[in-house]
Protein backbone atom coordinates (compact mmCIF):
# COMPACT_ATOMS: atom_id res chain seq x y z
CA UNK A 1 0.00 0.00 0.00
CA UNK A 2 2.75 2.55 1.10
CA UNK A 3 4.19 2.52 -2.20
CA UNK A 4 0.77 3.15 -4.28
CA UNK A 5 0.72 6.14 -1.65
CA UNK A 6 3.84 7.60 -2.22
CA UNK A 7 3.00 7.01 -6.54
CA UNK A 8 0.42 8.99 -6.15
CA UNK A 9 1.55 11.97 -4.54
CA UNK A 10 4.20 11.85 -7.17
CA UNK A 11 1.63 12.38 -10.09
CA UNK A 12 1.91 15.81 -9.47
CA UNK A 13 0.91 17.98 -12.66
CA UNK A 14 4.92 18.77 -13.47
CA UNK A 15 5.36 14.70 -13.77
CA UNK A 16 2.16 13.65 -15.26
CA UNK A 17 3.33 13.35 -18.90
CA UNK A 18 5.90 11.78 -18.17
CA UNK A 19 6.42 7.99 -17.48
CA UNK A 20 6.94 7.69 -13.22
CA UNK A 21 9.18 4.97 -12.89
CA UNK A 22 7.51 1.37 -12.59
CA UNK A 23 4.98 3.06 -14.69
CA UNK A 24 1.23 2.20 -14.55
CA UNK A 25 -1.50 4.43 -13.36
CA UNK A 26 -2.52 5.48 -9.64
CA UNK A 27 -4.07 3.13 -7.38
CA UNK A 28 -7.65 4.98 -7.47
CA UNK A 29 -7.61 4.39 -11.26
CA UNK A 30 -6.67 0.54 -10.95
CA UNK A 31 -9.55 0.13 -8.80
CA UNK A 32 -12.41 1.74 -11.46
CA UNK A 33 -11.02 -0.66 -13.82
CA UNK A 34 -11.31 -3.32 -11.45
CA UNK A 35 -14.45 -2.76 -9.47
CA UNK A 36 -17.25 -2.74 -12.09
CA UNK A 37 -16.62 -6.47 -12.75
CA UNK A 38 -14.67 -7.52 -8.80
CA UNK A 39 -17.61 -6.01 -7.57
CA UNK A 40 -20.68 -8.07 -9.22
CA UNK A 41 -18.56 -11.14 -8.71
CA UNK A 42 -17.91 -11.02 -4.56
CA UNK A 43 -21.83 -10.36 -4.29
CA UNK A 44 -23.04 -12.52 -6.99
CA UNK A 45 -20.43 -15.57 -6.64
CA UNK A 46 -18.27 -15.14 -3.53
CA UNK A 47 -20.99 -14.31 -1.50
CA UNK A 48 -23.32 -16.93 -2.53
CA UNK A 49 -20.91 -19.67 -1.98
CA UNK A 50 -19.99 -18.42 1.69
CA UNK A 51 -23.67 -18.23 2.52
CA UNK A 52 -24.60 -21.81 1.06
CA UNK A 53 -21.72 -23.12 3.13
CA UNK A 54 -22.56 -21.18 6.08
CA UNK A 55 -26.61 -22.37 5.41
CA UNK A 56 -25.00 -25.76 5.24
CA UNK A 57 -24.66 -25.65 8.79
CA UNK A 58 -27.36 -24.77 10.07
CA UNK A 59 -30.70 -26.58 11.11
CA UNK A 60 -33.89 -25.56 11.91
CA UNK A 61 -35.96 -26.29 15.44
CA UNK A 62 -39.31 -26.11 16.72
CA UNK A 63 -40.38 -24.86 20.37
CA UNK A 64 -42.65 -27.80 21.68
CA UNK A 65 -44.07 -30.32 19.28
CA UNK A 66 -45.36 -30.28 15.52
CA UNK A 67 -46.98 -26.73 15.63
CA UNK A 68 -44.86 -25.23 17.40
CA UNK A 69 -42.60 -21.93 16.00
CA UNK A 70 -39.58 -22.63 14.14
CA UNK A 71 -36.19 -20.88 14.81
CA UNK A 72 -32.92 -21.23 12.86
CA UNK A 73 -30.34 -22.42 14.87
CA UNK A 74 -26.33 -23.93 14.68
CA UNK A 75 -26.72 -27.33 13.95
CA UNK A 76 -22.91 -28.34 13.00
CA UNK A 77 -22.44 -31.23 10.53
CA UNK A 78 -26.02 -32.45 10.94
CA UNK A 79 -26.89 -31.55 7.10
CA UNK A 80 -23.90 -32.91 6.01
CA UNK A 81 -24.91 -36.04 8.00
CA UNK A 82 -28.39 -36.24 6.55
CA UNK A 83 -26.55 -36.22 2.79
CA UNK A 84 -24.79 -39.13 3.51
CA UNK A 85 -27.51 -41.34 5.17
CA UNK A 86 -29.85 -40.39 2.09
CA UNK A 87 -30.13 -43.08 -0.43
CA UNK A 88 -31.70 -40.44 -2.83
CA UNK A 89 -28.70 -38.61 -2.62
CA UNK A 90 -26.44 -41.53 -3.14
CA UNK A 91 -28.14 -43.37 -6.18
CA UNK A 92 -28.40 -40.17 -7.96
CA UNK A 93 -24.56 -40.31 -7.99
CA UNK A 94 -24.43 -43.22 -8.72
CA UNK A 95 -26.56 -42.62 -11.80
CA UNK A 96 -24.05 -39.74 -12.58
CA UNK A 97 -21.09 -41.63 -12.00
CA UNK A 98 -22.18 -44.40 -14.83
CA UNK A 99 -23.53 -41.48 -16.96
CA UNK A 100 -19.96 -39.51 -16.78
CA UNK A 101 -17.73 -42.61 -17.12
CA UNK A 102 -19.52 -43.68 -20.27
CA UNK A 103 -20.65 -40.35 -22.06
CA UNK A 104 -17.53 -37.91 -21.64
CA UNK A 105 -15.08 -40.64 -22.79
CA UNK A 106 -17.13 -41.74 -25.92
CA UNK A 107 -17.96 -37.79 -26.37
CA UNK A 108 -14.87 -37.14 -26.34
CA UNK A 109 -13.43 -39.65 -28.53
CA UNK A 110 -15.64 -38.55 -31.34
CA UNK A 111 -14.53 -34.84 -30.91
CA UNK A 112 -11.09 -35.85 -31.33
CA UNK A 113 -11.42 -38.65 -34.18
CA UNK A 114 -13.60 -35.67 -36.00
CA UNK A 115 -10.89 -32.61 -35.16
CA UNK A 116 -7.98 -35.18 -36.27
CA UNK A 117 -10.17 -35.92 -39.46
CA UNK A 118 -10.82 -32.10 -39.81
CA UNK A 119 -6.89 -31.79 -39.88
CA UNK A 120 -5.80 -34.38 -42.37
CA UNK A 121 -5.91 -33.60 -45.94
CA UNK A 122 -7.92 -36.58 -46.48
CA UNK A 123 -11.61 -34.29 -45.80
CA UNK A 124 -13.03 -32.22 -48.66
CA UNK A 125 -16.04 -29.86 -47.59
CA UNK A 126 -14.49 -29.19 -43.97
CA UNK A 127 -16.10 -26.10 -43.61
CA UNK A 128 -19.65 -28.07 -43.89
CA UNK A 129 -18.62 -30.50 -41.17
CA UNK A 130 -16.91 -28.31 -39.14
CA UNK A 131 -20.72 -26.28 -38.85
CA UNK A 132 -22.70 -29.32 -38.75
CA UNK A 133 -20.71 -30.88 -35.88
CA UNK A 134 -20.87 -26.78 -33.99
CA UNK A 135 -24.18 -26.13 -34.87
CA UNK A 136 -25.74 -27.81 -31.81
CA UNK A 137 -23.83 -25.68 -29.28
CA UNK A 138 -26.28 -22.97 -30.39
CA UNK A 139 -29.13 -25.26 -29.39
CA UNK A 140 -30.16 -24.53 -25.40
CA UNK A 141 -30.04 -27.85 -23.60
CA UNK A 142 -33.78 -28.07 -23.00
CA UNK A 143 -34.89 -27.41 -26.42
CA UNK A 144 -32.16 -29.65 -27.64
CA UNK A 145 -33.98 -32.09 -25.07
CA UNK A 146 -37.48 -31.56 -26.22
CA UNK A 147 -36.43 -31.80 -29.74
CA UNK A 148 -34.78 -35.53 -28.64
CA UNK A 149 -38.03 -35.93 -26.87
CA UNK A 150 -39.80 -36.13 -29.67
CA UNK A 151 -36.89 -38.44 -31.94
CA UNK A 152 -37.50 -41.13 -28.58
CA UNK A 153 -41.35 -40.54 -28.53
CA UNK A 154 -43.00 -43.54 -29.70
CA UNK A 155 -45.48 -41.55 -31.39
CA UNK A 156 -43.75 -39.19 -33.70
CA UNK A 157 -40.61 -39.88 -33.69
CA UNK A 158 -39.27 -41.36 -37.62
CA UNK A 159 -36.42 -42.92 -35.47
CA UNK A 160 -38.62 -45.20 -33.69
CA UNK A 161 -40.50 -45.82 -37.04
CA UNK A 162 -37.83 -47.00 -39.18
CA UNK A 163 -36.07 -49.33 -36.19
CA UNK A 164 -39.82 -50.53 -36.22
CA UNK A 165 -39.48 -51.10 -39.69
CA UNK A 166 -36.69 -53.30 -39.67
CA UNK A 167 -38.04 -55.67 -37.00
CA UNK A 168 -36.41 -53.90 -33.65
CA UNK A 169 -38.77 -52.51 -30.43
CA UNK A 170 -36.76 -49.65 -29.16
CA UNK A 171 -37.77 -47.98 -26.41
CA UNK A 172 -35.69 -44.81 -25.28
CA UNK A 173 -37.85 -44.29 -22.11
CA UNK A 174 -37.61 -47.48 -20.94
CA UNK A 175 -35.78 -47.95 -17.39
CA UNK A 176 -32.71 -49.41 -18.28
CA UNK A 177 -32.69 -46.94 -21.50
CA UNK A 178 -33.31 -43.40 -20.22
CA UNK A 179 -30.07 -43.16 -18.64
CA UNK A 180 -28.54 -43.24 -22.32
CA UNK A 181 -31.31 -41.18 -23.79
CA UNK A 182 -30.02 -38.22 -21.69
CA UNK A 183 -26.62 -39.30 -22.82
CA UNK A 184 -27.37 -38.85 -25.88
CA UNK A 185 -28.47 -35.37 -25.52
CA UNK A 186 -25.41 -34.27 -24.10
CA UNK A 187 -23.03 -35.89 -26.27
CA UNK A 188 -24.98 -34.01 -29.34
CA UNK A 189 -24.74 -30.96 -27.70
CA UNK A 190 -21.30 -30.94 -26.81
CA UNK A 191 -19.31 -32.66 -29.04
CA UNK A 192 -18.67 -30.48 -31.85
CA UNK A 193 -17.85 -27.75 -29.39
CA UNK A 194 -14.98 -29.92 -27.88
CA UNK A 195 -14.04 -30.70 -31.52
CA UNK A 196 -13.37 -27.37 -32.25
CA UNK A 197 -11.30 -26.67 -28.74
CA UNK A 198 -9.08 -29.89 -30.01
CA UNK A 199 -9.32 -28.66 -33.85
CA UNK A 200 -8.23 -24.72 -32.74
CA UNK A 201 -5.34 -26.51 -30.87
CA UNK A 202 -4.39 -28.71 -33.94
CA UNK A 203 -4.73 -25.66 -36.36
CA UNK A 204 -1.78 -24.11 -33.73
CA UNK A 205 0.96 -26.70 -34.21
CA UNK A 206 3.53 -25.47 -36.84
CA UNK A 207 3.33 -27.71 -39.88
CA UNK A 208 7.11 -28.12 -40.11
CA UNK A 209 6.62 -30.52 -37.02
CA UNK A 210 5.24 -33.17 -39.23
CA UNK A 211 7.77 -32.92 -42.12
CA UNK A 212 10.81 -35.02 -40.10
CA UNK A 213 7.87 -37.86 -39.97
CA UNK A 214 6.58 -37.73 -43.32
CA UNK A 215 10.05 -37.82 -45.02
CA UNK A 216 10.57 -40.93 -42.45
CA UNK A 217 7.36 -42.55 -43.84
CA UNK A 218 5.31 -42.02 -41.25
CA UNK A 219 1.27 -42.85 -42.14
CA UNK A 220 -1.09 -39.96 -41.41
CA UNK A 221 -2.60 -42.72 -38.85
CA UNK A 222 1.01 -42.88 -36.86
CA UNK A 223 1.28 -38.61 -36.96
CA UNK A 224 -2.31 -38.00 -35.71
CA UNK A 225 -1.68 -40.51 -32.79
CA UNK A 226 2.25 -40.34 -31.85
CA UNK A 227 2.84 -36.34 -32.61
CA UNK A 228 -0.57 -34.50 -32.56
CA UNK A 229 -2.18 -36.10 -29.78
CA UNK A 230 0.84 -35.42 -27.18
CA UNK A 231 0.99 -32.25 -28.00
CA UNK A 232 -2.65 -31.41 -27.59
CA UNK A 233 -2.93 -33.19 -24.50
CA UNK A 234 -3.64 -30.14 -22.89
CA UNK A 235 -6.60 -29.01 -24.47
CA UNK A 236 -7.36 -32.56 -24.25
CA UNK A 237 -7.50 -32.07 -20.76
CA UNK A 238 -9.15 -29.29 -20.93
CA UNK A 239 -12.42 -30.34 -22.35
CA UNK A 240 -12.33 -33.20 -19.92
CA UNK A 241 -12.37 -30.60 -16.77
CA UNK A 242 -15.17 -28.62 -18.42
CA UNK A 243 -17.55 -32.21 -19.22
CA UNK A 244 -16.87 -33.56 -15.98
CA UNK A 245 -18.50 -30.60 -14.05
CA UNK A 246 -20.95 -30.07 -16.40
CA UNK A 247 -21.74 -34.08 -16.08
CA UNK A 248 -22.31 -33.25 -12.52
CA UNK A 249 -24.27 -30.04 -12.99
CA UNK A 250 -26.56 -32.42 -15.16
CA UNK A 251 -30.49 -30.81 -14.60
CA UNK A 252 -32.28 -29.86 -17.93
CA UNK A 253 -31.53 -32.82 -19.85
CA UNK A 254 -33.51 -35.23 -17.45
CA UNK A 255 -35.89 -32.92 -16.39
CA UNK A 256 -37.14 -32.07 -20.20
CA UNK A 257 -36.92 -36.58 -20.42
CA UNK A 258 -38.90 -36.64 -16.87
CA UNK A 259 -42.40 -34.83 -18.37
CA UNK A 260 -42.32 -37.63 -20.76
CA UNK A 261 -40.98 -40.76 -19.45
CA UNK A 262 -42.02 -41.88 -15.49
CA UNK A 263 -38.38 -44.00 -15.50
CA UNK A 264 -37.02 -40.32 -14.34
CA UNK A 265 -37.56 -39.50 -10.63
CA UNK A 266 -37.35 -35.95 -9.64
CA UNK A 267 -33.97 -37.27 -7.64
CA UNK A 268 -32.69 -38.27 -10.68
CA UNK A 269 -29.39 -35.78 -10.65
CA UNK A 270 -27.34 -34.33 -7.49
CA UNK A 271 -28.89 -31.48 -9.12
CA UNK A 272 -32.88 -32.40 -9.37
CA UNK A 273 -32.45 -33.31 -5.82
CA UNK A 274 -30.70 -30.33 -4.49
CA UNK A 275 -33.54 -28.90 -6.38
CA UNK A 276 -36.88 -30.64 -5.14
CA UNK A 277 -34.96 -30.55 -1.60
CA UNK A 278 -35.09 -26.77 -1.68
CA UNK A 279 -38.68 -26.73 -3.22
CA UNK A 280 -39.57 -28.83 -0.04
CA UNK A 281 -38.23 -25.20 2.13
CA UNK A 282 -35.29 -27.41 3.49
CA UNK A 283 -33.31 -24.81 2.46
CA UNK A 284 -30.31 -26.48 4.83
CA UNK A 285 -30.56 -29.74 3.71
CA UNK A 286 -30.55 -28.17 0.08
CA UNK A 287 -27.28 -25.91 0.50
CA UNK A 288 -25.34 -28.96 2.20
CA UNK A 289 -26.37 -30.98 -1.03
CA UNK A 290 -24.75 -28.21 -3.02
CA UNK A 291 -22.04 -27.94 -1.23
CA UNK A 292 -20.89 -31.58 -1.71
CA UNK A 293 -21.56 -31.43 -5.42
CA UNK A 294 -19.22 -28.33 -5.41
CA UNK A 295 -16.61 -30.43 -3.43
CA UNK A 296 -17.03 -33.09 -5.62
CA UNK A 297 -16.73 -31.24 -8.84
CA UNK A 298 -13.79 -29.49 -7.47
CA UNK A 299 -11.97 -32.98 -6.06
CA UNK A 300 -12.31 -34.79 -9.21
CA UNK A 301 -11.28 -31.81 -12.12
CA UNK A 302 -8.13 -31.34 -9.71
CA UNK A 303 -7.53 -34.65 -9.45
CA UNK A 304 -7.83 -35.01 -12.74
CA UNK A 305 -5.88 -32.09 -13.65
CA UNK A 306 -2.45 -33.38 -11.49
CA UNK A 307 -2.99 -36.88 -12.13
CA UNK A 308 -2.75 -36.28 -16.15
CA UNK A 309 -0.30 -33.02 -15.78
CA UNK A 310 2.27 -35.67 -13.56
CA UNK A 311 1.49 -38.82 -16.19
CA UNK A 312 2.14 -36.17 -19.45
CA UNK A 313 5.03 -34.60 -17.87
CA UNK A 314 3.58 -31.03 -18.61
CA UNK B 1 0.54 -30.37 -49.19
CA UNK B 2 3.01 -32.84 -49.96
CA UNK B 3 1.60 -36.26 -49.09
CA UNK B 4 4.22 -38.96 -49.15
CA UNK B 5 1.74 -41.75 -48.22
CA UNK B 6 1.32 -44.39 -50.37
CA UNK B 7 -1.95 -43.45 -53.02
CA UNK B 8 -4.12 -46.83 -52.13
CA UNK B 9 -3.49 -46.39 -48.26
CA UNK B 10 -4.64 -42.69 -48.99
CA UNK B 11 -7.49 -43.27 -51.35
CA UNK B 12 -8.89 -46.08 -48.72
CA UNK B 13 -8.38 -43.89 -45.87
CA UNK B 14 -10.04 -40.70 -47.72
CA UNK B 15 -13.35 -42.97 -48.24
CA UNK B 16 -14.03 -43.79 -45.05
CA UNK B 17 -12.36 -40.70 -43.82
CA UNK B 18 -15.72 -38.74 -45.90
CA UNK B 19 -17.85 -41.94 -44.72
CA UNK B 20 -17.41 -41.53 -41.44
CA UNK B 21 -17.56 -37.68 -41.19
CA UNK B 22 -20.93 -37.85 -43.30
CA UNK B 23 -22.40 -40.33 -40.85
CA UNK B 24 -21.63 -37.78 -37.84
CA UNK B 25 -22.94 -34.94 -39.69
CA UNK B 26 -26.64 -36.85 -39.96
CA UNK B 27 -26.68 -37.08 -36.34
CA UNK B 28 -25.79 -33.69 -35.63
CA UNK B 29 -28.35 -32.56 -38.42
CA UNK B 30 -31.26 -35.00 -38.09
CA UNK B 31 -32.41 -33.20 -34.95
CA UNK B 32 -32.73 -29.97 -36.87
CA UNK B 33 -34.38 -31.13 -39.59
CA UNK B 34 -36.89 -32.93 -37.91
CA UNK B 35 -37.63 -29.61 -35.89
CA UNK B 36 -37.82 -28.11 -39.42
CA UNK B 37 -40.01 -30.57 -41.15
CA UNK B 38 -42.46 -30.85 -38.02
CA UNK B 39 -42.88 -27.34 -38.06
CA UNK B 40 -44.52 -27.07 -40.97
CA UNK B 41 -46.73 -30.02 -40.15
CA UNK B 42 -50.56 -29.70 -39.07
CA UNK B 43 -50.65 -31.19 -35.50
CA UNK B 44 -52.77 -34.06 -36.58
CA UNK B 45 -49.87 -34.57 -39.07
CA UNK B 46 -47.25 -34.79 -36.34
CA UNK B 47 -48.43 -38.79 -35.47
CA UNK B 48 -49.63 -39.67 -38.91
CA UNK B 49 -47.03 -39.05 -41.39
CA UNK B 50 -43.35 -40.08 -41.14
CA UNK B 51 -41.40 -37.47 -39.61
CA UNK B 52 -38.45 -36.95 -42.18
CA UNK B 53 -40.99 -36.00 -44.69
CA UNK B 54 -43.14 -33.54 -45.53
CA UNK B 55 -46.49 -32.99 -45.88
CA UNK B 56 -49.62 -30.47 -45.63
CA UNK B 57 -47.71 -27.01 -45.22
CA UNK B 58 -48.94 -25.60 -42.13
CA UNK B 59 -45.93 -23.65 -41.06
CA UNK B 60 -47.84 -20.05 -41.35
CA UNK B 61 -50.80 -21.31 -39.80
CA UNK B 62 -48.65 -22.63 -36.85
CA UNK B 63 -46.43 -20.07 -36.37
CA UNK B 64 -49.90 -17.49 -35.89
CA UNK B 65 -51.45 -20.38 -33.44
CA UNK B 66 -47.87 -20.16 -31.57
CA UNK B 67 -47.99 -16.19 -31.61
CA UNK B 68 -51.25 -16.01 -30.05
CA UNK B 69 -51.22 -18.40 -27.71
CA UNK B 70 -52.04 -16.60 -24.08
CA UNK B 71 -52.41 -13.16 -25.32
CA UNK B 72 -49.16 -13.22 -27.26
CA UNK B 73 -47.42 -14.94 -24.56
CA UNK B 74 -44.32 -16.68 -26.79
CA UNK B 75 -43.86 -12.84 -28.27
CA UNK B 76 -43.43 -11.60 -24.46
CA UNK B 77 -40.56 -14.86 -23.70
CA UNK B 78 -38.61 -13.89 -27.10
CA UNK B 79 -38.77 -10.26 -26.14
CA UNK B 80 -37.41 -11.38 -22.42
CA UNK B 81 -34.53 -13.63 -24.07
CA UNK B 82 -33.20 -10.99 -26.11
CA UNK B 83 -33.37 -8.36 -23.35
CA UNK B 84 -31.61 -11.16 -20.99
CA UNK B 85 -29.20 -12.32 -23.30
CA UNK B 86 -27.97 -8.80 -25.07
CA UNK B 87 -28.39 -6.15 -22.28
CA UNK B 88 -26.50 -9.22 -19.93
CA UNK B 89 -23.79 -9.84 -22.72
CA UNK B 90 -23.25 -5.97 -23.42
CA UNK B 91 -22.92 -5.20 -19.93
CA UNK B 92 -20.91 -8.10 -19.17
CA UNK B 93 -18.56 -7.90 -22.07
CA UNK B 94 -17.67 -4.31 -21.03
CA UNK B 95 -16.80 -5.16 -17.44
CA UNK B 96 -14.65 -7.86 -18.04
CA UNK B 97 -12.64 -5.67 -20.80
CA UNK B 98 -12.40 -2.83 -18.20
CA UNK B 99 -10.87 -5.63 -15.66
CA UNK B 100 -9.60 -8.27 -18.47
CA UNK B 101 -7.56 -4.59 -19.76
CA UNK B 102 -6.37 -3.63 -16.04
CA UNK B 103 -4.97 -7.44 -15.35
CA UNK B 104 -3.36 -7.25 -18.46
CA UNK B 105 -1.70 -3.92 -19.01
CA UNK B 106 -1.42 -2.53 -15.24
CA UNK B 107 1.02 -3.72 -12.58
CA UNK B 108 0.05 -3.73 -9.49
CA UNK B 109 0.20 -5.67 -6.13
CA UNK B 110 -2.31 -8.63 -5.89
CA UNK B 111 -2.78 -8.61 -9.84
CA UNK B 112 -2.02 -12.48 -9.69
CA UNK B 113 -4.26 -13.24 -6.67
CA UNK B 114 -7.39 -11.50 -8.38
CA UNK B 115 -6.54 -13.26 -11.33
CA UNK B 116 -6.34 -16.80 -9.75
CA UNK B 117 -9.81 -15.55 -7.72
CA UNK B 118 -11.35 -14.90 -10.83
CA UNK B 119 -9.78 -17.57 -12.80
CA UNK B 120 -11.33 -20.42 -9.72
CA UNK B 121 -14.78 -18.69 -10.53
CA UNK B 122 -14.36 -20.63 -14.21
CA UNK B 123 -14.55 -23.96 -11.90
CA UNK B 124 -17.73 -23.24 -9.72
CA UNK B 125 -20.84 -24.82 -11.34
CA UNK B 126 -23.57 -22.06 -11.83
CA UNK B 127 -26.52 -24.37 -10.93
CA UNK B 128 -24.75 -24.59 -7.24
CA UNK B 129 -24.45 -20.59 -7.12
CA UNK B 130 -28.85 -20.47 -8.00
CA UNK B 131 -30.11 -21.55 -4.48
CA UNK B 132 -28.02 -19.96 -2.80
CA UNK B 133 -28.57 -16.91 -4.57
CA UNK B 134 -32.52 -17.20 -4.61
CA UNK B 135 -32.50 -16.97 -0.41
CA UNK B 136 -30.29 -13.83 -0.94
CA UNK B 137 -32.35 -12.22 -3.35
CA UNK B 138 -35.82 -13.30 -1.75
CA UNK B 139 -34.20 -11.12 1.15
CA UNK B 140 -33.55 -8.30 -0.90
CA UNK B 141 -37.30 -8.61 -2.53
CA UNK B 142 -35.17 -9.32 -5.93
CA UNK B 143 -36.66 -12.25 -6.88
CA UNK B 144 -39.10 -12.78 -9.13
CA UNK B 145 -37.99 -9.34 -11.17
CA UNK B 146 -36.30 -8.96 -14.51
CA UNK B 147 -33.18 -8.03 -12.36
CA UNK B 148 -32.72 -11.70 -10.72
CA UNK B 149 -31.92 -12.99 -13.58
CA UNK B 150 -30.02 -10.09 -15.28
CA UNK B 151 -27.72 -9.17 -12.31
CA UNK B 152 -25.87 -12.73 -11.96
CA UNK B 153 -25.42 -13.34 -15.92
CA UNK B 154 -23.30 -10.39 -16.09
CA UNK B 155 -20.53 -11.56 -14.37
CA UNK B 156 -18.42 -13.89 -16.74
CA UNK B 157 -14.92 -15.05 -15.04
CA UNK B 158 -14.59 -16.52 -18.50
CA UNK B 159 -14.67 -13.30 -20.57
CA UNK B 160 -12.36 -11.52 -17.64
CA UNK B 161 -9.72 -14.31 -19.25
CA UNK B 162 -10.39 -13.94 -22.49
CA UNK B 163 -9.70 -10.09 -22.20
CA UNK B 164 -6.64 -10.80 -20.40
CA UNK B 165 -5.17 -13.11 -23.07
CA UNK B 166 -6.55 -10.49 -25.83
CA UNK B 167 -5.18 -7.56 -24.28
CA UNK B 168 -1.93 -8.94 -24.06
CA UNK B 169 -1.38 -9.83 -27.68
CA UNK B 170 -3.32 -7.35 -29.42
CA UNK B 171 -2.75 -3.97 -27.23
CA UNK B 172 1.30 -3.34 -27.60
CA UNK B 173 2.97 -0.94 -24.68
CA UNK B 174 3.97 1.51 -26.84
CA UNK B 175 0.65 2.63 -27.78
CA UNK B 176 -0.24 3.12 -24.51
CA UNK B 177 2.98 4.86 -23.65
CA UNK B 178 2.52 7.31 -26.35
CA UNK B 179 -1.19 8.16 -25.70
CA UNK B 180 -0.08 8.78 -21.59
CA UNK B 181 2.89 11.04 -23.41
CA UNK B 182 0.11 13.02 -24.98
CA UNK B 183 -1.58 13.38 -21.68
CA UNK B 184 -4.41 11.05 -21.92
CA UNK B 185 -5.85 9.77 -18.82
CA UNK B 186 -6.32 5.95 -18.45
CA UNK B 187 -10.12 5.85 -19.19
CA UNK B 188 -9.61 7.99 -22.86
CA UNK B 189 -7.07 6.39 -23.57
CA UNK B 190 -8.92 2.53 -22.87
CA UNK B 191 -12.08 4.05 -24.64
CA UNK B 192 -10.48 5.91 -27.33
CA UNK B 193 -7.29 3.70 -28.31
CA UNK B 194 -7.32 0.24 -26.41
CA UNK B 195 -11.37 -0.74 -27.53
CA UNK B 196 -10.48 -0.60 -31.15
CA UNK B 197 -7.65 -2.55 -30.67
CA UNK B 198 -10.04 -4.99 -29.14
CA UNK B 199 -12.58 -5.02 -30.70
CA UNK B 200 -12.24 -8.41 -32.27
CA UNK B 201 -12.09 -9.99 -28.81
CA UNK B 202 -15.09 -8.34 -27.52
CA UNK B 203 -17.06 -9.73 -30.37
CA UNK B 204 -15.63 -13.03 -29.11
CA UNK B 205 -16.28 -12.29 -25.73
CA UNK B 206 -19.67 -10.98 -26.24
CA UNK B 207 -20.70 -13.87 -27.86
CA UNK B 208 -20.20 -16.63 -25.77
CA UNK B 209 -21.73 -14.58 -22.96
CA UNK B 210 -24.86 -14.00 -25.25
CA UNK B 211 -25.11 -18.01 -25.98
CA UNK B 212 -24.46 -18.89 -22.27
CA UNK B 213 -27.40 -16.42 -21.14
CA UNK B 214 -29.70 -17.21 -24.01
CA UNK B 215 -29.60 -21.03 -23.20
CA UNK B 216 -29.88 -20.55 -19.29
CA UNK B 217 -32.39 -22.60 -17.66
CA UNK B 218 -31.81 -23.29 -14.36
CA UNK B 219 -31.31 -19.65 -12.74
CA UNK B 220 -34.48 -18.47 -14.45
CA UNK B 221 -36.51 -21.78 -13.27
CA UNK B 222 -35.14 -20.76 -9.79
CA UNK B 223 -35.83 -16.79 -9.94
CA UNK B 224 -39.03 -16.69 -11.67
CA UNK B 225 -42.90 -17.50 -11.23
CA UNK B 226 -44.08 -14.82 -13.21
CA UNK B 227 -44.62 -16.23 -16.37
CA UNK B 228 -44.34 -12.85 -18.23
CA UNK B 229 -40.61 -12.47 -16.99
CA UNK B 230 -39.82 -15.86 -18.79
CA UNK B 231 -36.79 -16.46 -21.44
CA UNK B 232 -37.62 -18.35 -24.10
CA UNK B 233 -36.19 -22.04 -22.86
CA UNK B 234 -38.50 -22.10 -19.16
CA UNK B 235 -41.31 -21.04 -21.25
CA UNK B 236 -41.28 -23.88 -23.42
CA UNK B 237 -40.07 -25.96 -20.83
CA UNK B 238 -43.46 -25.15 -18.85
CA UNK B 239 -45.47 -25.82 -22.12
CA UNK B 240 -43.58 -28.88 -23.03
CA UNK B 241 -44.83 -30.28 -19.36
CA UNK B 242 -48.47 -29.43 -20.15
CA UNK B 243 -48.82 -31.24 -23.56
CA UNK B 244 -50.00 -34.10 -22.00
CA UNK B 245 -52.85 -32.37 -20.87
CA UNK B 246 -53.15 -30.01 -23.87
CA UNK B 247 -51.95 -31.78 -26.76
CA UNK B 248 -52.23 -29.26 -29.50
CA UNK B 249 -50.15 -27.46 -27.29
CA UNK B 250 -47.08 -29.77 -28.95
CA UNK B 251 -47.02 -28.27 -32.25
CA UNK B 252 -46.53 -24.81 -30.41
CA UNK B 253 -43.91 -26.37 -29.05
CA UNK B 254 -42.22 -27.71 -31.80
CA UNK B 255 -42.34 -24.12 -33.70
CA UNK B 256 -41.31 -22.06 -30.73
CA UNK B 257 -38.02 -24.56 -29.96
CA UNK B 258 -37.67 -23.96 -34.37
CA UNK B 259 -38.24 -19.70 -34.14
CA UNK B 260 -36.05 -20.02 -30.59
CA UNK B 261 -33.00 -21.86 -32.16
CA UNK B 262 -32.51 -20.16 -35.82
CA UNK B 263 -31.75 -16.63 -35.13
CA UNK B 264 -28.86 -18.12 -32.91
CA UNK B 265 -27.59 -20.48 -35.58
CA UNK B 266 -27.45 -17.93 -38.30
CA UNK B 267 -25.39 -15.76 -35.70
CA UNK B 268 -23.03 -18.74 -35.51
CA UNK B 269 -22.95 -19.44 -39.22
CA UNK B 270 -21.76 -15.78 -39.80
CA UNK B 271 -19.64 -15.15 -37.06
CA UNK B 272 -17.91 -18.46 -36.60
CA UNK B 273 -14.29 -16.90 -37.08
CA UNK B 274 -14.68 -15.36 -33.85
CA UNK B 275 -16.19 -18.34 -32.31
CA UNK B 276 -12.73 -20.06 -33.71
CA UNK B 277 -10.90 -17.12 -32.18
CA UNK B 278 -12.16 -17.49 -28.50
CA UNK B 279 -12.27 -21.16 -28.62
CA UNK B 280 -8.73 -21.69 -29.56
CA UNK B 281 -7.72 -19.30 -27.07
CA UNK B 282 -9.96 -21.27 -24.44
CA UNK B 283 -7.24 -24.01 -25.72
CA UNK B 284 -3.97 -22.35 -24.60
CA UNK B 285 -4.93 -22.96 -20.79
Amino acid sequence: MADIATRATRVTPATRGRRHNGGGPRAGVIVAFVTPFFLPFVLFYLVPICYAIGQSFMAVRRTGGQYGTSYTTFGGFEQYVKVFQNTEFWSSIGRIALFGIVQVPVMLFLALIMALLLDTPLLKLKAFFRIAAFMPYAVPGVIAAIMWSFLYSPQLSPVVDVLKAIGLQPDFLGPGAVLWSAANVSTWLWTGYNMLIMYSALQAIPQELYEAAKLDGASNWAIAWKIKVPIIAPSIILTTVFSIIGTLQLYAEPAVLRQISSNISSTFTPNMLAYAVASGNNYQQAAAISVVIAVITFVLSFGFMRLTSKRAGL
Amino acid sequence: MNNQTPIRESRVSRTAAMALMFLLAIYFLLPIYFLLVAATKPQGDLASTFGLAFSHFNLFENLSTLFGRSDGIFGRWALNSVIYAVLGAAVGTLISALCGYALAKFKFRGREFLFSVILGGVLVPTTALALPLFLLFSATGIVNTYLAVFLPSIVSPFGVYLARIFTSAAVPDEILESARLDGAGEFRTFFSVSLKLMTPALVTIFLFQFVGIWNNFFLPMVMLQKESLFPITLGLFEWNGQTARVSLLQESVITGALISIVPVIIVFILLQRFWRTGLAAGSIK
